[in-house]
Formats: structure tokens, sequence, C-alpha cells
């Protein structure tokens, strides 16, 4: 090994360090500007909105006055406003949105598990991956609503026939995001993880089950949507007092009695519950994982 | 110390046992094509720095890849004094969902090392490519520069007696891996550690190796050889690394115009 004195590694250490030093701080991104105040945040993303609903209702109003259709196939805000008032009072709305997000929940639950499962079985065997990959993927085309009659038969008015279309309508996807987002890791990541020796089961658990994150949140986000989509088509099918009183069979008592307002009501209702899901539940967990790994787009 | 043998069956035998020993080595990746590697002989000594240089798709990192066991060879053995080589990627490699630590501290845990002692051990080791206060950091908050050195951080938690660098600093402009090239000569010196550093660039390697390795292209040969006899610390800038690097140059010259 090369021969020195102690004084130029000391000195020639020293400078490398403050030349590295400065390197730093001018490599470094500077520091991200403060988070922008409520007022900033209120201007931005819930002004906009709220102004375009307001102009929503103000062409609903002028519609209703102008009696584009009868009033009872559409009645004006101030009606519907005041059914929704009622169903509230009467305790139905909260009960129909109560039964169908448990609904809704239990049969994502079961999804999450089957189709994650089914997600890693056709990543692991090339053989089922060609056998049973494009079954899976057409499947995610299909309209869950399809199966409905089936399940009927099946399972009778039951919640097992409810339940059955919620999963064949959300399976599909989860097992399809997953394995589209192993399909997208860069295979230098699983060397990495062989470099450092993790085995198989580490690999998996370290390496590339964190790095399908991504893709793997796209399919839960498709499949709790197509969970609640075939949930309702569901729900509005198989009406019977037995199954209790969920949004579908809100809306479908809102049909039977030909009150426009009812069915209206529970139109918003649904739309509600799925916005509310995606802005509490998906979205903040996606710009998280996002954010953590620098994906974000600046606007 | 274990060796790995990937060919048990030719194993040959030594007197003072090399860090690494790289026995007529052929890599074939498709049936038909010339190898890419061709009997390929090279052998480093413990402690000793060694640089592998040749033109782009030489094989180069074909023959890192044997060397660290990501990758059977077609012919020949590979024997590596270690039970696994670490190895720095000629890319950035880091893991961008775990933080500058998180990436240091997976290598720990891969290595067996307990959770309580793996912070604190993360900690020292970036403070050892002068990162101190970066654990924290995700990867897309560090430049180029401090990127490469998480990368060397964690290849060093490896704690692996033989280091493998695949044109680790080939992205980074000039005063940065001037910059690295002191760490990484430091770091050499105090850990005692065998280096196989794989490079295009003749100066970097003059600048770091105690023996220069040119390779020629395909296929894949070890075309010749240069001790390098100018003490550390070195400069890029020094007229015997200049000297030393044309001498060098005019050769790769030679054995990239025998393909024109
Ligand atoms: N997995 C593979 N399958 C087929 N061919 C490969 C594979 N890996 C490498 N090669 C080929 O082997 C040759 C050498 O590649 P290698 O990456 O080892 O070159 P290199 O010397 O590292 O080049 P560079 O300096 O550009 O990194 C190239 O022609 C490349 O196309
Ligand atoms: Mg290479």
């Amino acid at each position: 090994m090369a021969d020195r004195s102690a004084d130029t590694l000391v000195d020639g250490h020293a400078d490398a360090r403050s030349v590295e030093a400065g390197l730093d701080a001018l490599d470094t991104a500077p520091q991200l500007p403060p988070r922008p105040g409520l007022g900033r945040v209120l201007v931005r993303s819930v002004l906009p909105p709220v102004v375009f609903l307001a102009l929503l209702v103000g062409v609903w109003q002028i519609a209703y006055v102008a009696e584009v259709k009868p009033p009872y196939a559409l009645p004006g805000p101030a009606d519907v406003w005041s059914t929704f008032l009622e169903t509230v009072a009467d305790g139905r709305a909260l009960e129909a949105v109560w039964v169908s997000v448990s609904r809704g929940f239990v049969g994502f639950a079961l999804s999450l598990v089957i189709g994650t499962l089914l997600g890693l079985l056709l990543w692991s065997s090339r053989w089922v991956r060609a056998a049973v990959g494009p079954i899976v993927s057409g499947l995610q085309s299909l309209p869950s609503v399809a199966w409905v009659p089936a399940a009927i038969i099946w399972f009778q008015l039951t919640d097992a026939a409810i339940y059955t279309v919620v999963l064949l309508g959300a399976v599909p996807s989860i097992a399809n995001g997953l394995l589209g987002g192993f399909k997208q890791v860069p295979p230098l990541y699983d060397r990495v993880g062989r470099v450092l020796g993790l085995g198989a089961a580490g690999r998996m658990r370290h390496v590339l089950l964190p790095a399908a994150l991504p893709g793997y949140l796209g399919g839960l986000r498709q499949g709790w949507a197509f969970a609640w989509r075939s949930l309702m088509a569901a729900e509005l099918i198989t009406y019977s007092p037995s199954l209790g009183l969920g949004l579908g069979q809100l809306l479908n008592v809102g049909r039977e009695l030909s009150q426009m307002s009812l069915v209206i009501t529970s139109i918003v209702l649904i739309l509600v519950v799925g916005i509310a899901i995606e802005l509490l539940v998906f979205a903040p967990v996606e710009r998280r994982i996002l954010r953590n790994r620098g994906l974000t787009v600046g606007g | 110390m274990a060796t790995r043998d990937l060919t048990a069956d030719q194993a040959v035998a030594t007197d003072a046992a090399p860090a690494v020993r790289v026995t007529g080595v052929s890599q074939v990746f498709e049936e038909g094509r010339p190898p890419v590697l061709d009997r390929v002989d090279l052998s480093v000594a413990p402690g000793e720095f060694v640089c592998l240089l040749g033109a782009s798709g030489c094989g180069k990192s074909t023959l890192l890849n044997l060397v660290a066991g990501l990758l059977p060879p077609t012919a020949g053995t590979v024997q590596v004094a270690a039970d696994r080589p670490a190895l720095m990627f000629q890319e950035s490699a880091l893991l961008p969902w775990l933080t500058a630590g998180g990436n240091v501290e997976l290598a720990l845990r891969a290595r067996g090392v307990a959770k309580a002692e793996r912070r604190a051990e993360a900690e020292r080791l970036l403070g050892l490519v002068n990162l101190s206060g970066s654990e924290g950091k995700r990867v897309h908050e560090l430049s180029g520069g401090m990127r490469q050195r998480v990368a060397l951080a964690r290849a060093l938690a490896q704690d692996s007696p033989v280091l493998l660098m695949d044109e680790p600093f080939a992205a980074l402009d000039a005063i940065t891996r001037d910059v690295l090239h002191e760490e990484l000569v430091r770091v050499w010196q105090q850990q005692g550690l065998t280096v196989l550093f794989v490079t295009h660039n003749v100066r970097e390697a003059v600048r770091l190796g105690q023996r220069v390795v040119l390779m020629s292209s395909r296929p894949g040969r070890i075309a010749r050889e240069w001790r390098i006899d100018i003490s550390h610390p070195r400069s890029i800038e020094a007229p015997a690394v200049g000297a030393m690097a044309s001498e060098i140059t005019a050769q790769l010259h030679r054995e990239i115009s025998r393909h024109g």
C-alpha cells in the first residue's frame, strides 16, 4: 500500500470534505416552500367544485321553472332537498348508507384477500399466468351486473348473491393490478436484493412488494370502484325485504313510488359515498406513496 | 474464508489464495453468437485495488456479474474469498421507497445484524461517506453524487472483504468524482478491502488502481495489464498519472482499431 505522511492525509481529507459539503449544499434541492395556508387551499381546491356545483343547481332550477319535463319527472332542487331532509330525519338515509357501505367494505375486504392471493399465484407460476391470465383480464372488462341473474339462481335473494357479484367485479382488477405492479418492477431491484443476500422470501417482502406497490394501489382503487358499482347493481336488482335497505334498494323504492326526488336523493348519496372514499382513503394513500418516491408531478 | 465455487469440478489449488480468481471463464448469451467473454483469467490479491478497463460493450459488467454470482459462467470457474462480494451497480440502484438510512439498513438486515444495532451502524456507515445527518432523506432528494455515496455505504454495509464496483462514478461531474475518488481510496485503505473497479475512463483507472487490466472487445479477453506504482495520495491531474494514462490510452486505441 502507498506510503505518505499523516499530514497530507489529514489536509487532503479535510479539503475534500469541505468541497464535498459545498457540493452537497449546491446539489440538494432547496427546502420545500411551507405548506400553503388554509385560505389558499380553500381557494384552490374547494372553491372551484363548489362554484361548479352551484352552476349545475342553477341550470337545474332553470330547467325546472321552464318545465322541460313535467314536475313529477323533474322535481326542482328545493323538492329534492326537502326529500333529502326527510330521509335523513326518518333515518332511511343513514341506514341505507350504512348498509351499503358496510357491505361494500366487507365485499372489498374479501376481494382484497382473494385478488391479492390470485395476483401472487399468477405471478409465481408461469403456467397459471398463461392459463388463467387472459380469463382474469377478460373478466375485468365484463360488466359484473351480468352475473346478477346467475348469482340469484345460485344463492336466491341473499347477501351471498350480492357478495358474489361484488367479488366477480373487484377481484380481477385487484389481481391484475398486483400482477401489473410486479411486471413493472425493474429487474435491477431484484439483483440488488440478491447482491445484498436476501433470500426469495426476503426479496419478495423487502424488494418486490414495495416496488410493485404503486401498481397494486391502482388495482385496489379500480377494485373498489368496481366493487361499489357491482354492489349498487346487485342491490338494485335483488330487491327483497330480507336484504335490508341499501342505497340500491332505496333507489328502487323511489322508482316504485314514482318519487323522482327520492331517486335523485339516492343517486346523490351513492355519488357522495364514492367521492368520499376516493378523497378520504385512496387519494391520501396514493399521494403519500408517490411523494415518498419522488414521483409526484407538480401542479 | 468461505470459497464460492461455481463449477466445483474445475477448482484449482492455489498457493497464496487470491481474493478473486477467475479461471478460463467464457460467457455466451445466445447460442451461435460469438462469446461475450472468451477464456478470461484474472486474479486479484487480498487488499489489492484493481481497475478493469475496456471499451463500451466489451463485457466488463458481465464479468463483474459473474464474480458477484449473479450469473453462472458458461464455462470456467469463479472463486471469491467471501460469502458474497459487495457490488455497486453501474446505475444508481438505491431502492426509492426507502430513505438513505433505510437502504443501508436493508443491507445490514440481510446480513443478519440485530434490529437494535442497525440504526447506529447505518449512521456510522453514512458518516464514513460523509453523509452524516442524511439518514432520513429520500432517494429522490439526493443529488447524483450523494446517491452514489449512499450506494457505497450500502455496499460497505455488506461487510464483505471484496468490493466490486461497476462504473460507479461514470455519470458524475469531474469535481464530485474527484471527491469520491478520494473518499473511496480512504475507505479502501482504512478497511483493507479488495476492490475490483470497472471503468472506461483511463485516467480514473490510473488515479485509483494499483493495477490496471485492459480488456479487448468482442470477444472480451484480457489484453494487457499495468502496475501503477504511483504513491497515494494521487491526483487525477498529476503528470505521472497523465503519462501512464496516455500510454494505456494508446494501447486502448490499438485494441479498438483492430475492429475498424
Ligand atoms: N443478458 C444479456 N443477454 C444478451 N446479451 C447480453 C446480456 N448482457 C450483456 N449482453 C451483451 O454482452 C456484451 C457486453 O455487455 P456488458 O454490459 O458486459 O458491457 P460493458 O463492458 O459493461 O459495457 P459498458 O461500458 O457500456 O457498460 C454487450 O454486447 C451486450 O449486448
Ligand atoms: Mg457495463
